[in-house]
């Protein structure tokens, strides 16, 4: 009985909120709304209405899957201080993150269904019942993670929370070896994505040891900057008491995993450039065009500024612990970042292709719009489940027995 | 579409659709009035083809259901009765191509006899083969050109490479399908179940050879021009959001008859044949010529050769 009151009080409290609140989630739903309107658009006149082609048959949708897939991946950076070095801090705002983690990946397997040619046969995925190419195929092993990762993410903060609605004690026999398989698998998600592409020997761009490291590197860079920054709303709107020692952790997490992260970029194009062979054609074409075009030329420079300038910023002290410098430097990050493993990433792959055409891609309406109504979904996830997730520890939510309606 | 001079009214309205295309903007006016619902099938044939086995799953029966599903399909979806057959791959045969680049001289039959015979969609020119114009003394693919269209071939200081599918004898599109929707059969040609794909294009992104096309739109094939012959593994008509590729005519191999890229090849440079056979002309050509492989280094083994002499 008191699971199904949990669930519903949960549920009234992800309703309830000033006018501000409510006027957030309607323009949230707006655009999801407008998103599906433009899917249903795809859906019955074909992929045809996106970018996409045969020469590059992958495009804004995958991209955003791949940097998606990292942002989840990230909550391992919260969940190993919380659990493992018992960082007070931390724990009291691990589940904000584990629901982020649920939002994201969400958002991920929502790109990657919008991708496909025939949605209605996602059953054929079905083990038995359909055919599951696992363990030999990339996008099974890509699909089991991202699955298993969501059921774990929802399965821990449901209990730690239903126990504290309870007025219980969680047992940490029960939910520890759990959290200890979470941090593999947080770890495993963006691995198996980066294998996704670098398994294609067809796709020299891609097709390189290092684009695993990359990927881990370029998640805990933009993971922690959207945290940090959605924290940092949290502490304005929902008088959630953040402690500052958090959002320094983040920080300094992040400070590294940038540098990191552009040595990575850096080895990449000296490996590629010095003797230039005829793989280095996808990484010519992306940072400075080939043949005369250049149509993505312009964003890397700008992610590359971006990642730079935010770089410059936190490995100065003082700036980094300056708020504004360091919120300016999340945005910096993240939006660096979501070009570079983004679209960055997944189109030189195919320019040229592996016939040696050149041609371009670039998305249009249907794909940015659904984009952002898959965007605003997983925000207003996530939304909802902060809203729920901070009234239960701060313990305005409460199990009440036999009464009618929780404390408040 | 029945009726005769209904069926013509109905071509003339479809020339005029088909002109008028916008680059796969719906479908043609023609296919439209033709089609009922449930995406032109009746509804308990949508029903039946929704739950539809992989084909390596179904039973001979369901197998045979399924070509008679395919076949009322075209009648309904273009107009015209097609024979869509599942002959199995014969025994002992493993199919292999070498092209002879130095008699190619970028004519295109092959391409052009490829399209008519597999029924590839016109409006979205879709093309199993690409001859690549090439300068000589030049074997790198990126220096190629793709859409040649001087006023006559060959152009001086060129030579013609074309491309297909090579019929990978360890083909990574297979791997990398999540489904099972593509594998290479006893006769060594990779094949699609176009019902079971689930059009991810993970398999195109694993190819080296850009072998696999996706049908981002519907394929139109104009009613007079549909080739009834077809396979379920094959150039039945596919349809909207699946991968498809070279199948080396499996409708026309497996009868013992040739590829169509083959017979249409006006200067006997594409020899085509058993693998198994010591007396083929392929192996002819392997024990005999300076053949090579492109992208042999990536492993894939490639059932396609090319030589010169």
């Amino acid at each position: 009985m008191a699971v199904i009151r949990f669930i519903y009080d949960s549920g009234r409290e992800m309703l309830r909120g000033p006018r501000e609140y409510w006027l957030w989630l309607m323009i949230l739903s707006a655009v999801v709304a407008y998103g599906a309107f433009r899917y249903a658009e795809q859906l019955s006149t074909g992929l045809v209405v996106t970018g996409m082609s045969d020469q590059v048959s992958w495009g804004f949708y995958i991209a955003n899957f791949a940097f998606l897939v990292g942002i989840a991946a990230a909550a391992v950076l919260l969940v190993i201080p919380a659990y493992i070095f018992h960082r007070k801090d931390i724990k009291e705002v691990v589940l904000v993150g584990e629901g982020m983690a649920v939002a994201a990946v969400t958002m991920a397997i929502m790109f990657v269904v919008v991708d496909l040619g025939r949605p209605d046969r996602l059953w054929h995925m079905i083990p038995f019942i359909g055919r599951f190419n696992w363990p030999t195929s990339l996008l099974a092993w890509d699909v089991v993670v991202l699955s298993g990762y969501l059921v774990l993410n929802l399965a821990i903060p449901f209990y730690l929370l239903y126990t504290r609605y309870c007025g219980k004690e969680a047992s940490f026999r029960l939910y520890f070896p759990f959290v200890v398989l979470a941090m593999f698998w947080a770890i495993s998600i963006h691995t198996v994505t980066a294998f996704l592409f670098s398994a294609n020997p067809a796709r020299p761009f891609w097709h390189t040891a290092l684009l695993g490291p990359r990927f881990i590197a370029s998640a805990f860079a933009s993971g922690p900057a959207l945290i940090i920054l959605t924290l940092e709303i949290i502490r304005k709107v929902a008088s959630y008491n953040v402690r500052q020692s958090v959002i320094d952790t983040l920080a300094l997490i992040m400070a590294t995993a940038m540098q990191i992260n552009l040595f990575f970029v850096g080895a990449e194009l000296f490996t590629d450039f010095y003797n230039e062979g005829a793989h280095a054609a996808s990484i010519h074409y992306l940072f400075l065009g080939l043949d005369g075009f250049n149509s993505l030329q312009p964003w890397i420079w700008f992610a590359l500024t971006l990642n730079v300038t935010a770089v410059v910023i936190l490995m100065i002290n003082p700036l980094r612990a300056n708020p504004v410098y360091l919120n300016v430097a999340c945005v910096l990050a993240f939006i660096g970042i979501w070009i570079e493993k983004g679209m960055g990433l997944v189109i030189p792959g195919f320019v040229p292709t592996p016939l040696g055409e050149i041609f371009e891609y670039a998305p249009t309406g249907v794909e940015l719009s659904v984009a952002a109504g898959i965007w605003a979904f997983g925000v207003l996830m996530f939304t909802l489940l902060a809203k729920a997730v901070i009234a239960i520890e701060q313990g305005k939510l409460r199990y009440s027995g036999n009464s009618r309606s929780a404390l408040l | 579409m029945s009726d005769k001079a209904d069926s013509k009214e109905e071509k003339n309205k479809f020339e005029m659709a088909r002109r008028s295309f916008l680059r796969g903007i719906g479908m043609s006016a023609a296919a439209t009035a033709a089609t009922p619902a449930w995406g032109g099938q009746t509804f308990s044939d949508a029903f039946a083809d929704f739950f539809q086995k992989h084909y390596q799953r179904m039973s001979a029966e369901e197998i045979e259901e399924a070509l008679e599903r395919i076949e009322r399909k075209a009648s309904l979806r273009y107009g015209v009765k097609i024979d869509c057959a599942n002959t199995p791959p014969q025994e002992g045969v493993v199919f292999g191509y070498a092209i002879n680049i130095s008699r190619c001289q970028g004519y295109r039959d092959c391409v052009d006899a490829c399209v008519k015979e597999n029924n590839l969609g016109r409006d979205s020119q879709v093309q199993y083969i690409r001859v690549l114009q090439m300068d000589r003394g030049d074997t790198n693919l990126e220096h190629s050109e793709h859409y040649y269209d001087p006023a006559e071939v060959p152009v001086e200081g060129k030579y013609y490479m074309p491309v297909q599918c090579m019929q990978c004898d360890d083909p990574p599109c297979v791997k990398a399908c999540p489904v099972e929707a593509t594998w290479m059969e006893p006769d060594g040609v990779v094949v699609v179940d176009y019902d079971w794909c689930i059009g991810c294009r993970y398999c195109m992104t694993a190819c080296p050879y850009w072998a696999r096309h996706f049908n981002w739109t519907e394929p139109e094939i104009p009613a007079e021009e549909m080739n009834p012959d077809t396979h379920f593994l094959g150039n039945r008509p596919r349809p909207r959001g699946v991968v498809e590729k070279c199948h080396f005519c499996l409708q026309r191999t497996r009868k013992g008859r040739l590829p169509a890229c083959q017979e249409a090849c006006p200067t006997g440079a594409r020899i085509f044949g058993n693998l198994l056979d010591p007396d083929s002309e392929i192996r002819y050509v392997l024990a005999n010529k300076q053949v090579f492989r492109l992208k042999e280094d990536l492993g894939t083994e490639p059932k396609f050769w090319y030589y010169s002499d």
